[in-house]
């Protein structure tokens, strides 16, 4: 049995470690190149990017997922669903976002089959008359392009008038009509990026149109001049033209470079402006022909040639371009390997077994320790995972690590995780593990939620464009949420293992294992450990978001020439201070014992998301970053949970187990209100 | 009794209770600018002594809850008391009575800041130079003498001033201005319509016109526009009504006693020892977006006292401070892109709190060193 509990947490290690190592390891080629050409480099939004980003970021726009199911089941009723997600024995094909973009680029007629289009107020279904189309995949609806093409009229028509109401004043309905009609815009913007939509053979026609430049010049300058012209090569001209001229007007990436990177390597325009262009120059960019050529071999379907084609360009952006096609590669590897979802399982299980450890600590102490040890390798192989996805972004965007709110809710995940394992190295019962493992959970699933709106790594407004202050002020403010969440937990932890558990009163040594404890008269139970660690991370937080805020008075004060302007972000920051200072003199001045002290952190919990969240959804000040409705409700929901545990903190102490002094082993017969020194002032 | 009032200033629960009213009271007044705008919830949750409730078309206000003031203020004598009545020489508190007294510097710079900081606008086109700047909220009605053309004389009246009607005289004016009527923030239409009164006045420009009153804008992105009416007189008898408005281009002239004048009412002016000439407005956007990546003025900085003639490059992050004020970039025309608008700022407190910081910061350090000290010579005599 000992055996099995030393051998059970190197399993566990084993077994994520591979996981993670098979995601991270180079994927085999397909017969056809498409992963060679997601990672091409195009400048998009102001960055350059792969055309992977491009195909993921448009496809969370349109379908709020980052790829396209192709598998499907028809239900009882006759109905085509999506693939069940219970069913996950069997993993349904999916269109990866570059190969869902080759088809739109290349093969629109096939892309407008995929029911990509998401709508979900059941007004605008029926108004629009689309009940009975489209596939239903819990509780979505998702059309295709030949579906809502007969109504396009009709969304521009609603999105018009959308459009003229106020940002804050619209409705749900409304709202969702914009939605849909720019994921329409985008969509058919993405289809003449590269080729004017349904060009059968773009090689023939570059060709074509390149053989008929001279003749077309010479035509219309004559014709200007009020000469004799060649009124069919004019005519002939002018019919290629205008198509590259309406591509022009409507391509979404930049995806030609300049020839010359040295005057302006940034001076990138799109397929339709190059070609244009080239009725001054008279030749074809290298680059243009290299995209012709993948356009034909795609649609004709041969694999040799796109590859082929693929390959050529990329030697040609070789010599020049080798950043940005190293950029490209990099971030299609990190759009690819999805490592904060692979750092989210790992925290799950983090948490499942962390918490096995703290129900059996009293119990089984071998099996407890030897979850608790399981729990702690797995959050220091989640650190490391979550860590390699923070440096990879910073790098990726050349940035600090917080840049918008994806990214704070990255930052606080990871700065909870590294103090949860601090935290286990002190009391090794499982507790920092599981801070660590919920922290880790929930703050990668709300990044997980905002990535939905499409690009995280946008670029930076004018007044945000300081890495100085990005990496002070944002960086310390970041840790200061954090670390008043972890507290927060920490308190939530006391609170429900106390009422319902006898875990509290269950002695612990600083350092010592559940299965090595040698009880000495000095050592603390939980409770009173929790108590400790509480308290040291509410200096810790106050340390943080006082020093984190004065640093932002000082980044206003050189920026707009004010210290403070009781701007909302500034003051939520400060409403955090003013949190944990109260907890701090409150505790000092002996006005709240143990459990004051959990009740107080808790609510640091609602004050902290407040300012985290609360704030930009008051839509004003400097700071705001736009109003989010759907995250209002889950506000609401976490601060009415929060209300609760304080709730549930105040009941009297013969209800809660751990304090029952009818138990076997009346440990701490002094309770967790009395009988405690309030520490010195500053301790 | 005067015992009881030290024993509850020197409480660590007076502390408690007024973190916890701060908070509620930051909280309140964050909200308060959804609907008041941040200015105006500013003036009355943090920089007031209490915060008001005015029961509907009632003008007069119940204190209801502290305001940023007055708590302010009780949480310094709070500080102050309770590290006077517990001091204790030595180096054991030295860190926390730094870290206490940097906040006490923090709260009493942002009561300095409130008193005598003062923010205008300098708005300057291309090749244009202004040695003056213009204030964000207040105007002044502006009478000015045109008589001669190398020197004019300018008579100001503050808005507020012109907000209590009534006659103004000035030994500088040979006559006396009446005001008959004054709106804070108004809008002027061209027809009658719903709610607009007739403007009626008889010279000038103005009549044909029809306004109204309206309540103070709330908005930080926009202004109030007042506009008003009044009533030249002289000793010989009345000049006639004239039409005073932000919403007029050009001023209103008029002739009086062999000497020219023009009347306006403007945004007030605050005039500099220096001048400041823009040379080019940039703005820079991340390639192929309209996402903005900077915004830059570089201009001309001369100064006639001490013949300073220089060229600034004022940008994000980057403001340019000279004489006591701080420029920075806050807007643009938006039509052309070939105007600058800087905020200016005059802060004389603007160093405390630097100071505050760099007291608090030192502060921490020493609590932490001795703490670490202390555990580390306990361990070893452990």
């Amino acid at each position: 049995m000992n055996k099995l509990f030393k051998i059970l947490p190197w399993f566990f290690v084993a077994l994520f470690g591979t996981e993670i190592v098979a995601v991270m390891l180079p994927k085999k080629s397909d017969e056809l190149h498409w992963r060679e050409f997601g990672r091409l480099p195009v400048l998009l939004s102001g960055r350059i990017q792969p055309f992977d980003s491009v195909a993921r970021n448009a496809l969370l726009q349109i379908r709020s997922t980052g790829d396209v199911p192709l598998e499907y089941v028809t239900n009882s009723v006759g109905k085509v669903e999506a693939w069940p997600g219970w069913k996950f024995w069997h993993h349904p094909k999916k269109l990866k976002s570059t190969q869902w973009l080759l088809e739109v680029l290349f093969k629109p007629e096939v892309a407008d089959t995929r029911p990509i289009f998401l709508i979900h107020h059941p007004d605008l279904i029926s108004e629009l008359k689309l009940g009975d189309k489209g596939i239903e995949s819990s509780g979505l609806r998702y059309y295709t392009f030949n579906q809502i093409e007969p109504v396009l009229g009709d969304i521009g028509k609603q999105a018009q008038q959308a459009d003229d109401v106020e940002d804050a004043r619209r409705t749900p309905y409304e709202k969702q009509v914009l939605k849909l009609a720019n994921a329409v815009t985008l969509y058919q913007r993405l289809k003449n990026s590269v080729e004017p939509e349904g060009t059968h053979n773009f090689a023939d026609l570059v060709q074509d149109y390149k053989a008929s430049l001279p003749a077309g010049i010479a035509a219309f300058q004559a014709k200007q001049a009020g000469k004799k012209a060649d009124m069919e090569a004019l005519d002939h001209f002018s019919s290629i033209a205008r198509q590259f001229d309406r591509m022009a007007s409507m391509a979404y990436p930049l995806i030609i470079p300049p020839l010359d990177p040295k005057p302006d390597r940034n001076a990138w325009v799109n397929m339709g402006a190059s070609l244009l262009g080239s009725i001054q120059t008279d030749e074809i960019h290298p680059a243009v022909a290299y995209y012709a050529s993948m356009a034909t071999a795609y649609s004709h379907n041969n694999a040799t040639d796109f590859n082929a084609a693929v390959a050529g360009y990329k030697h040609w952006l070789d010599p020049n371009f080798s950043h940005e096609e190293t950029k490209g590669r990099a971030e299609f590897y990190f759009n690819r390997i999805k490592i904060f979802l692979h750092a989210t399982i790992i925290y799950i299980f983090v948490l499942i077994l962390a918490g096995g450890a703290l129900l059996t600590y009293g119990s089984f102490p071998g099996l407890s320790e030897s979850l608790r040890r399981s729990a702690f390798y797995l959050t220091a192989l989640a650190f490391l995972v979550h860590t390699f996805g923070l440096i990879f972004r910073m790098a990726l965007e050349g940035r600090p690590p917080v840049t918008n709110l994806y990214s704070s809710a990255i930052f606080i995940g990871w700065g909870a995780c590294g103090l949860g394992l601090v935290l286990e190295r002190f009391y090794k019962v499982g507790l920092g593990c599981a801070v660590a493992g919920l922290a880790g959970f929930i703050t990668l699933l709300i990044a997980h939620n905002l990535a939905l709106g499409g690009d995280t790594m946008e670029m930076l407004r004018a007044v945000l464009d300081t890495n100085f202050w990005l990496a002070t002020h944002v960086v310390v403010v970041t840790l200061g949420y954090a670390s008043t969440f972890v507290a927060g937990t920490l308190a939530v932890a006391y609170v429900v293992l106390g009422i319902f558990t006898p875990i509290l009163k269950t002695k612990v040594g600083k350092g010592a294992t559940a299965a090595k404890a040698s009880v000495q008269s000095n050592d603390v139970n939980i409770g009173k450990a929790l108590g400790k660690m509480v308290y040291g991370i509410v200096c810790f937080a106050t340390l943080f978001s006082f020093t984190g805020t004065v640093l932002g008075g000082i980044w206003a004060d050189q920026s707009w020439g004010r210290f403070w302007g009781w701007d909302p972000k500034e003051n939520g920051a400060l409403l955090i201070v003013l949190w944990n200072a109260i907890i701090l003199h409150a505790r000092w001045g002996g006005l709240v014992r143990e459990r004051g002290l959990m009740n107080l952190a808790i609510f640091g919990n609602i004050v902290t998301a407040f300012s985290w969240f609360g704030v930009n959804m008051l839509g004003i000040g400097l700071h705001s970053y736009g109003f989010m409705d759907a995250a209002f409700k889950w506000l609401m929901f976490f601060d009415a949970t929060q209300v609760v545990l304080i709730v549930l903190g105040l009941l009297p102490l013969h209800m809660w187990r751990s304090f029952q002094t009818s138990s076997p082993a009346p440990s701490n017969r002094s309770g967790p209100g009395r009988g405690q020194k309030p520490a010195p002032a500053g301790a | 009794m005067l015992e009881r009032l030290v024993k509850i200033f020197t409480s660590l629960k007076l502390t408690v209770v007024l973190l916890g009213l701060g908070l509620v009271l930051v909280f309140w007044g964050t909200m308060a600018q959804v609907h008041l705008g941040l200015y105006k919830a500013q003036n009355e949750f943090f920089r007031s002594f209490f915060v008001y409730w005015h029961p509907a078309g009632a003008d007069f206000g119940i204190p209801i809850f502290p305001g940023g003031y007055m708590l302010g203020g009780l949480l310094i004598l709070n500080l102050l008391a309770a590290h006077t009545r517990y001091y204790q020489p030595g180096k054991k508190k030295i860190g926390i009575v730094m870290i206490h007294l940097g906040v006490v510097m923090l709260l009493v710079g942002q009561l300095l800041t409130d008193v005598l900081a003062n923010e205008s606008m300098m708005h300057i086109r291309e090749g244009q130079t202004k040695n003056y700047s213009e204030s964000i909220r207040k105007y002044e009605l502006a009478v000015i003498d045109t008589t001669d053309p190398e020197l004019n004389t300018v008579v100001a009246i503050p808005g507020h001033r012109l907000a209590r009607l009534g006659e103004i005289t000035n030994t500088n004016l040979p006559f006396t201005i009446r005001v008959k009527a004054y709106y804070a923030n108004s809008s002027v239409a061209q027809t009658n319509e719903p709610g607009y009164e007739e403007i009626k006045t008889s010279a000038g420009m103005g009549s044909g016109f029809w306004w109204r009153s309206l309540p103070n804008e709330t908005r930080t992105d926009r202004r109030d526009m007042p506009s008003g009416i009044v009533e030249l007189t002289a000793p010989k008898g009345s000049l006639g009504n004239l039409f005073i408005s932000s919403f007029l281009a050009r001023p209103q002239e008029f002739t009086y006693a062999g000497h020219h004048y023009q009347m306006t009412l403007r945004p007030q002016r605050y005039y500099k020892p220096y001048s400041l000439h823009l040379i080019r407005f940039r703005f820079d956007r991340y390639p192929g977006t309209q996402i903005p990546k900077n915004f830059s003025s570089r201009v001309r900085l001369q100064n006639v006292e001490t013949g300073e003639d220089r060229e600034v490059l004022i940008y994000m992050n980057h403001p340019l401070r000279y004489d006591g004020e701080t420029l920075y970039q806050a807007d643009w025309d938006h039509a052309d892109e070939k105007g600058t608008i800087l905020q200016v700022v005059r802060n004389p407190s603007w160093l405390t709190p630097y100071l505050a910081c760099v007291i608090v910061a030192a502060g921490l350090l020493v609590q932490f060193l001795t703490h670490l000290f202390r555990f580390a010579t306990k361990r070893r005599t452990a």
